[in-house]
């Protein structure tokens, strides 16, 4: 075995221990993915004050150009190169390993900037507004896909490093037993990501070529379906990493332990089985693909992936509750609820992004997601409303609140403006609960999404909203400009913290890895099967919470009864 | 046994589920499976489902089977641009025609009635966002969709397009009459 030269530091604050190069590709990874996030909050500017009627500040043409970079820069730059470092932190740092092939794993790193960056370049050149999906037949420049390509095939070697790194820390024999749950989840999201960019690489090509003449066309159709298995299974991979996370957080926060392994893991093996059959989603208002196909996918075959969303909807507030009932906080069926650590971003956070996430994001993406519910909101305004409770309130702000561990754990550096970060959750979480509402409500109105001007200024048909629609927007509007005020102050703190924090220690660096001493099974942990009905707070959320989702699934379905026949 | 440590117990498949788990999971999957038998009952009971019937076409093809239509059933034209008002007989096979940026021509319908309506597109994917009713529907070109409709209440119904087609998209509105 060749020996690595590497150096591995335990954080004095954490208890974790980084290695070397693992935590300098993390750092460049989590760095280069906040600076996405800035330039895709600087074009929500540009996206919410345009589609705020009584402003409507762009251009059209540059509208779309915006709107473009936006979703690209956020859905697809912002996140994976977060996601990336979170792969590494799963493997190198849980497991206390080195990071297979470090130089690979640079090389990765290269790609996906150069990547990023030519995509960027092309849509600002102003010939490629095609939207995140780029539909053929409308074509981009050859830059735009190229930029994509590149960007897919650095974040592919980076889950290979990361696929790697597992099989180091096994012949390492770095850990005994099974990898930890947050590990365990961060592999389905690595499984699901080699999916997803195989498919992206398969139809991005051909569409590659065709911008430059190479390939005479591509099938519209064929474009739509192959491109969503690369569109919403990116997604996905949100899904599987941020619920990681949560785990994480409530493992940091009040060393909560899953209330069962056994649970938890087949709900992430379930993601693996059937998250991805979800591309199905944006087809449903398609030509040409049969009703079979429709409802076996988009009900990810009898809806077994929802059923893992609602486990682990259940089992991290749930962990959470047996964690604070053990402290002593166990009066009534909340006080481990008020009793939680409110005042750590962290903690708030990630909260609010499960609350959000479940209620906002997972309740309208089924209702959405049912084939025939589909056609009243298929292309409306309630889609970006849906995704921005997912990946935003989801994915995002579980980043965002993770960060706050990591500026001194990894970036070493204490937090400016604590107070600051504190209501940054809130302030940005909240606004965004009521921004994805009003977002949504306008879609059951009907409004367009990706639509400059819902006047319709200059058609000899124009068509009048209601004044409900118009006052909708409006609140798009105003609760967007408050979400991006959110999102600055998150900027600001955390690239801040890393321009003038205090440079904290760094901890004790050794030349060899400590393995993780093995744990003894606690009497707790024995015990858990017979506590009988261990976390009743959580349980009562999830009945509110069930109640919500069967409340508004059928509504929505009683709305389709009084449309006209179709068949 | 945290989870960001390997589990303390190495057969942790073993390990029993607590009470709460294992109700909201028998909870859980039942909603699962009655979503699921909804969306397969609506296609039996509802009056809602998309159609599937598409075929092959290509812009000329279906522009010919428009204008043959058009000819023979307008009644009268309307805005500046002369855009023909097409009022078909009830049952009978109705084209609209979507393209950079309008939809053609504008239909009239009668309420109660059943129609054959085939969309396509000329060149890019378009949106058919039928409001105030809300019926959304993809309209991609080269396939041909063909979705019998039945309007249950009669008014003015705008056709606004709700899929990205470049420049002029917010421009791209059509119109169906239903007496």
């Amino acid at each position: 075995m060749t020996q690595v030269q590497t150096t591995y530091r335990t954080c004095p604050r954490s208890g974790l221990q980084f290695e070397r190069n693992a935590e300098n590709l993390m750092k460049a990874n989590a760095f280069v993915a906040v600076v996405w996030l800035l330039i895709g909050g600087l074009l929500a500017i540009g996206v919410v004050l345009t589609r705020w009627p009584a402003f409507r500040w762009l251009e059209a043409d540059r509208f779309y150009q915006v709107l473009t970079a936006h979703g690209i820069d956020m859905l697809i730059f912002w996140i994976i190169f977060f996601e990336i470092a979170v792969l590494y932190f799963a493997s190198s740092t849980l497991l206390r390993c080195r990071l297979a092939t470090p130089k690979i794993a640079w090389l990765g790193f290269a790609l996906m900037v150069i990547g990023s960056v030519t995509t960027n370049v092309a849509v600002y050149r102003g010939a490629s507004s095609v939207m995140m999906t780029s539909y053929v037949p409308m074509m981009a420049e050859p830059a735009f896909y190229l930029g994509l390509i590149l960007f897919a095939v650095g974040a592919l070697v980076g889950c290979f490093v990361f696929f790697g790194t597992l099989v180091v820390a096994k012949r390492d024999k770095t850990y005994e037993g099974s990898v930890p749950l947050v590990t365990f989840g961060a592999i389905t999201a690595a499984i699901i990501a080699v999916f997803t960019i195989a498919s992206g690489a398969i139809i991005l090509i051909p569409t590659w070529l065709m911008s430059m003449g190479v390939v005479k066309e591509v099938n519209a159709l064929v474009y739509r379906t192959i491109w969503w298995a690369f569109g919403h299974s990116s997604q996905q991979i949100n899904v599987a990493a941020h619920i990681s996370v949560w785990y994480l957080v409530a493992a940091i926060a009040f060393g909560a332990k899953p209330m069962s392994e056994r649970v938890s893991r087949t709900a992430f093996l379930l993601y693996i089985l059937f998250l991805q059959l979800a591309s199905a989603h944006h087809l449903l208002a398609d030509p040409g693909l049969s009703t079979g196909w429709k409802v076996v996918n988009t009900s990810y075959f009898m809806y077994f992936a929802v059923l893992a969303s609602m486990l682990h909807g259940l089992t991290i507030p749930g962990a959470m509750e047996v964690a604070q009932r053990q402290k002593g906080f166990t009066k009534g069926l909340f006080e481990w609820l008020r009793k939680a650590p409110w005042g750590n971003p962290t903690f708030s956070g990630v909260f609010i992004a499960l609350i959000g996430f479940g209620f906002l994001g997972g309740i309208s993406g089924v209702m959405m997601g049912t084939e025939q519910l589909n056609m009243i909101i298929h292309n409306t305004i309630y889609v970006p409303g849906h995704f921005h409770a997912t990946v935003v309130i989801g994915t995002t702000l579980t980043f965002m609140a993770l960060t706050y561990t990591l500026i001194p754990v990894l970036f070493r550096r204490e937090m400016i403006a604590p107070k600051l970060a504190q209501w940054q959750p809130y302030l940005f979480g909240l606004s965004m609960y009521a921004f994805v509402l009003v977002m949504m409500g306008a879609g059951t109105l009907g409004v367009s999404r990706r639509h400059w001007d819902m006047a319709f200024q200059g058609s000899p048909l124009a068509y009048e909203w209601p004044g409900a629609a118009y006052l909708m927007m409006g609140m798009v509007g105003l609760t967007g400009v408050i979400a991006i005020v959110g999102g600055a102050i998150y900027i600001y703190v955390t690239v801040g913290s890393l321009l003038w924090g205090r440079k904290l220690e760094g901890g004790a660096s050794a030349a060899t890895f400590t393995a993780i001493p093995r744990t003894a099974p606690t009497v707790a942990a024995q015990t858990t099967g017979s506590m009988g009905f261990a976390a009743p707070g959580t349980f009562t959320l999830a009945m509110v919470f069930l109640l919500a989702f069967v409340l508004y699934y059928f509504i929505n379905w009683k709305y389709l009864s009084t449309l006209w026949g179709l068949s | 046994m945290s989870a960001i440590l390997p589990p303390a117990e190495r057969l942790w498949y073993r390990h029993p589920i607590d009470r709460v788990e294992g109700t909201w999971i028998a909870i859980a999957l039942t909603w699962c499976l009655i979503m699921f038998f909804m969306m397969v009952g609506w296609h039996i009971w509802g009056k809602q489902n998309l159609s599937t019937e598409t075929y092959r076409t290509t812009p000329d093809k279906f522009m010919a089977k428009t204008q043959a239509m058009v000819d023979k059933y307008t009644v009268r034209t309307e805005t500046d641009a002369k855009v023909p008002v097409v009022k078909p007989p009830p049952g009978s096979d109705v084209y609209l025609v979507a393209r950079l940026w309008s939809f053609y021509p504008i239909l009239e319908l009668e309420n109660g009635k059943s129609y054959r309506l085939h969309l396509t597109s000329m060149d890019y994917n378009h949106g058919f966002s039928l409001q105030p009713a809300n019926i959304n529907i993809q309209i991609v070109p080269g396939f041909e969709h063909v979705i019998t409709a039945t309007p249950n209440q009669t008014g003015t119904y705008s056709v606004v397009c709700n899929e990205y087609c470049g420049i002029g998209h917010h421009t791209m509105v059509g119109r169906v009459y239903v007496k």
